[in-house]
């Protein structure tokens, strides 16, 4: 949606109007700063939004206030020092963001991961999913006025964070996956602690079930608020839960061939043919609980041997472009890596998800009355360090 | 009163005396319900301690708050109607205040025993609603405004379920008096049984209900705190008030909620009133019963508080009316047939 | 009009948790016990560094300050020539940039530098930050064993 050069003036004429002293009560052409300093938005966004009354008449997001330079930032630095600074773009998703970077260095160098390796890989990004999403299960009730199921988030998201701080070291920054395997091998007693968190996690969505999805006023303020139709969605390049809640039946892991070990599993992907807030909510839970059971079965079949392909000790990517994408929590993320024989990349495309779910929102926002434009931006759930990378 | 000590204190005396009694009382149960439920109630639902460092498992923790809300600067905006502006938290204590009048805490601990007890008491509650449009409009921001405003709707819109909540309870003890419907659930029977006496929630279940809610709703309460939420995008009517005048804002919110739960325990859970317990006894249990059933019901009160979200401002006002309104007319009506029939 | 069914359940997950035991951690009085592979602090043993500076080259925020100087020593054995050492002057760590990345651990060839579940070192001034040689050596003695690996892993030849 692009915006006229009447709207241009009418917006530019109303920042006038406002300015003026307004003791008298306008409702008209009211012009609401949803500021970078929002509870409501994920950080540092902010979304200009012109109202008629209570009703949206177009919004724009204004996106940078977190920009950090990170396509710049690869150009200057080490494949090893890179997978440091990626893991701080979908700060929740953290093992997440590695995964496709050292994928696409592999692809380079021709190198294949170990079986264990790549199935530990897949372990982590499934508790990657699982932190982010509980997270997302939780604070959406908040931005509705549930303060409860926060808590409950946080207190069994702890469990997944302190199990990936006792395999790499960091909660939120593992820095663990490296160019040929991983840093190091689990810890001893690791798998059956898995099991019985990830048991912990199941109930956890139980309860968010009966807790939010099974309350009434929950369902009414998110059944029908901010429809997405499939084909809008497409076009606007929304991914992950966003499009699947629009049924869209489109899952990467499922459907591109990865190293990873996704396809040695029973698991099934969920859509939603509704496309509003609600079912977005539900494919998100759904997905946790699959997550879950993912891990399970991984844990089941791990491979024995060794952790680490053979790699010289100081890594030259050789010269070449590759392209690899994967099933992150928030959508599709996916790194376009450039080599030219050095240590680190020439140049290094990042796409992310957020950056395209949040393009939706001028076409999603209007006509939508106030109180639903909270709703409907904690629905799609976006990360600011994704968008502004 | 004054029969009571056996002395015979001049008026002023026992006026004073009174005064004191309900500025304590106040301040009590506010201080109970912020402290019992809003923090330590509200932390244990979410998994959590609370305030555990200011004293013994944080009972200190109101007064390092109110000591920290009295050293805050004393902030006016600048184009604000500055008389308003100060006296908007008063008129919202006031009517809190004036609630208290009429409870009784014992068969002679009532402060006045109004033959319109309860007509008095919601009419004192209703006055609030002049304090949020105070706060709104003297805040000279529009956003504060529309917030007063949609605050004010909501307030008025559920005093209507309120009041025809209470009407059934009335029919059924032919008296506006809070002391005489006391009395009349006290000396009850139950086809015969007269153990319990007839507390009214067991024939006005529907009325209780709708009570709750609406007290809900007249608290501002979850799910019906629009009002205050809608500070996270347009600013609510208290966006300007900071430091001591907050603070009345908010003692006068949990007061409230005291004197609520205090009255929706004398109508329909019998008050004062312990079955076996009489005369001069009663008027030392009796507070100490009533205190037990305002926890009960407050404790009903914050639990929906912490586990729902909340209603959109048109939903709130869909279901005060299509739903409440009609609900709260057919229990008048049933109440009315069946109290001519038997 | 809503079932009541949904907003039950709902209450009595709230009053369930409520009966139940709470999780909270009450830090500074309780504290919880770390990973071993948790990323506290880095720890230096002087007396494994050559100051060969790949720690320093490789910190993507470049918070080592590394100098040294080369100097004789006297010779190993009686009759040989004095031998050419790097003598370590200063190494400071700059805890206001570290990323705690790890990069520098791993990449030193000669296990001079450690990782350290401690992390209460926060100081009210930021130049307190920068440990110096000799603090550094004091986090060694808070370096846990290794934690011994999982089932079905491969022991790594030479580990580290």
């Amino acid at each position: 949606m692009t915006v006229t050069d009447h709207q241009k003036s009418m917006y530019i004429a109303g920042q006038a109007a406002d300015a003026r002293i307004n003791i008298e009560l306008e409702t008209e052409g009211m012009t609401l700063n949803i500021g970078p300093q929002h509870p409501a938005t994920h950080g540092t966004l902010r979304i200009v939004v012109r109202l008629d009354g209570e009703q949206v008449v177009w919004a724009d997001p204004v996106c940078g206030y977190m920009h950090r330079g990170y396509e710049k930032l690869t150009e200057v630095r080490t494949y090893p020092q890179i997978t440091t600074l990626v893991n701080r773009i979908d700060w929740l998703s953290s093992f997440a963001n590695e995964v496709p970077f050292i994928l696409a260095a592999e692809q380079l160098m021709g190198i294949d991961a170990p079986p264990r390796a790549q199935w530990i890989r897949t372990i982590l990004f499934e508790m990657a999913r699982i932190a982010n999403i509980t997270l997302f299960l939780g604070e959406m009730g908040a931005q509705l006025g549930a303060i409860t199921p926060v808590f409950y988030a946080f207190r069994d998201r702890e469990h997944v964070l302190n199990l990936i701080e006792s395999a790499t070291g960091g909660r939120f920054h593992p820095n663990y996956d490296r160019i040929g395997g991983l840093k190091d091998d689990l810890p001893k007693g690791w798998v059956d602690e898995c099991k019985d968190v990830m048991h912990r996690v199941r109930d956890f969505c139980d309860e968010l079930e009966t807790l939010l999805m099974g309350n009434e006023i929950f369902a009414q303020r998110m059944r029908g608020i901010g429809v997405i139709p499939a084909q809008v969605g497409l076009d606007y390049g929304l991914s992950g839960a966003n499009i699947r809640a629009s049924g869209v039946d489109w899952d990467i892991r499922r459907d591109e061939d990865s190293p990873l070990a996704w396809k040695h599993c029973d698991w099934k992907v969920w859509t939603h043919v509704d496309g509003d807030s609600y079912a977005r909510y539900w494919v998100r839970l759904q997905e946790t609980r699959e997550a879950s059971k993912i891990v399970d079965q991984l844990l089941d079949g791990l491979p024995a041997g060794p952790i680490m392909a053979k790699v010289p000790r100081i890594i030259k990517v050789p010269a070449g472009e590759a392209w690899v994408h994967t099933e992150n929590p928030l959508g599709e993320m996916g790194y376009y890596v450039v080599s030219q024989g050095g240590l680190g990349p020439f140049r290094c495309k990042i796409r992310s998800a957020s950056f395209n779910n949040v393009s939706i929102v001028p076409w999603l926002l209007q006509g939508v009355y106030v109180p639903d434009i909270i709703t409907i931006l904690s629905s799609l759930y976006f990360i600011l360090g994704d968008i502004d990378r | 009163m004054h029969a009571l000590l056996a002395l015979n204190p001049a008026y002023w005396q026992t006026t004073t005396l009174k005064l004191v009694v309900i500025l304590l009382t106040v301040v009590t149960g506010a201080f109970i319900l912020v402290y019992g439920f809003l923090f330590k109630m509200m932390a244990h639902m979410q998994s959590r301690l609370g305030p555990m460092e200011a004293g013994p498992h944080g009972l200190l923790q109101l007064m390092a708050e109110f000591g920290k809300f009295l050293q805050k600067e004393d902030i006016f905006p600048s184009k604000a109607d500055r008389r308003v502006f100060a006296l908007a938290p008063f008129v919202v204590l006031a009517s809190t205040f004036l609630v208290y009048v009429v409870i009784p805490a014992g068969p002679r601990l009532i402060v006045e025993d109004f033959d319109t007890g309860i007509f008095f008491a919601l009419a004192m509650s209703s006055l609030s609603v002049l304090g949020v449009l105070m706060a709104g409009w003297a805040s000279a921001n529009k956003y504060s405004l529309m917030g007063a405003l949609r605050a004010a709707g909501q307030l008025i819109a559920y005093e209507l379920p309120l009041v025809l909540a209470i009407v059934g309870v009335v029919v059924q003890a032919q008296s506006l008096s809070l002391q005489t419907i006391v009395h009349q659930q006290a000396d009850g029977a139950i086809f015969g049984f007269t153990g319990i006496g007839t507390p009214f929630i067991l024939t006005q279940f529907v009325g209780f209900f709708i009570f709750l809610v609406a007290m809900q709703a007249e608290l501002t309460q979850t799910p019906f705190d629009m009002p205050l939420a809608e500070s996270e995008l347009v600013a609510g009517y208290l966006t300007e008030y900071s430091g001591i005048r907050f603070l009345l804002f908010f003692i006068a919110e949990f007061a409230t909620a005291f004197a609520f739960a205090a009255i929706a325990a004398t109508l329909f859970l019998g008050g004062w009133y312990v079955p076996g317990v009489h005369g001069a006894m009663a008027d030392v249990i009796g507070p100490l019963a009533l205190g037990a059933k305002i926890i009960g019901v407050s404790f009903l009160i914050f639990w929906i508080r912490f586990t729902y979200p909340r209603f959109r401002e048109d939903q709130l006002q869909t279901f005060a009316w299509k739903y409440l309104i009609p609900l709260s007319l057919i229990n008048i009506t049933a109440t009315g047939i069946l109290k001519v029939v038997f | 009009m809503p079932k009541l069914p949904g907003l039950i359940k709902g209450l009595g997950v709230t009053f369930k948790t409520m009966t139940q035991k709470t999780v909270t951690v009450q830090y500074p009085h309780e504290k919880e016990a770390l990973a071993p592979r948790s990323r506290g602090v880095i720890a230096l043993k002087e007396e494994n560094c050559t100051v060969c500076m790949l720690c320093a080259r490789q910190c993507p925020d470049w918070c080592i300050y590394i100098e040294g100087h080369k100097d004789k020593a006297p010779p190993r054995r009686e009759g040989g020539k004095p031998r050419s050492v790097q003598y370590l002057d200063r190494f400071d760590i700059d805890y206001a940039l570290c990323m705690y990345c790890g990069i520098c651990v791993e990449v030193c060839p000669f296990d001079a530098l450690f990782w350290s579940p401690e992390y209460e070192y926060s100081e009210p001034s930021i130049a307190d930050l920068l440990h110096d040689k000799d603090k550094l050596g004091e986090w060694m003695a808070t370096v846990p064993d290794k934690p011994a690996l999982e089932v079905g892993a491969e022991a790594k030849k030479g580990a580290k």
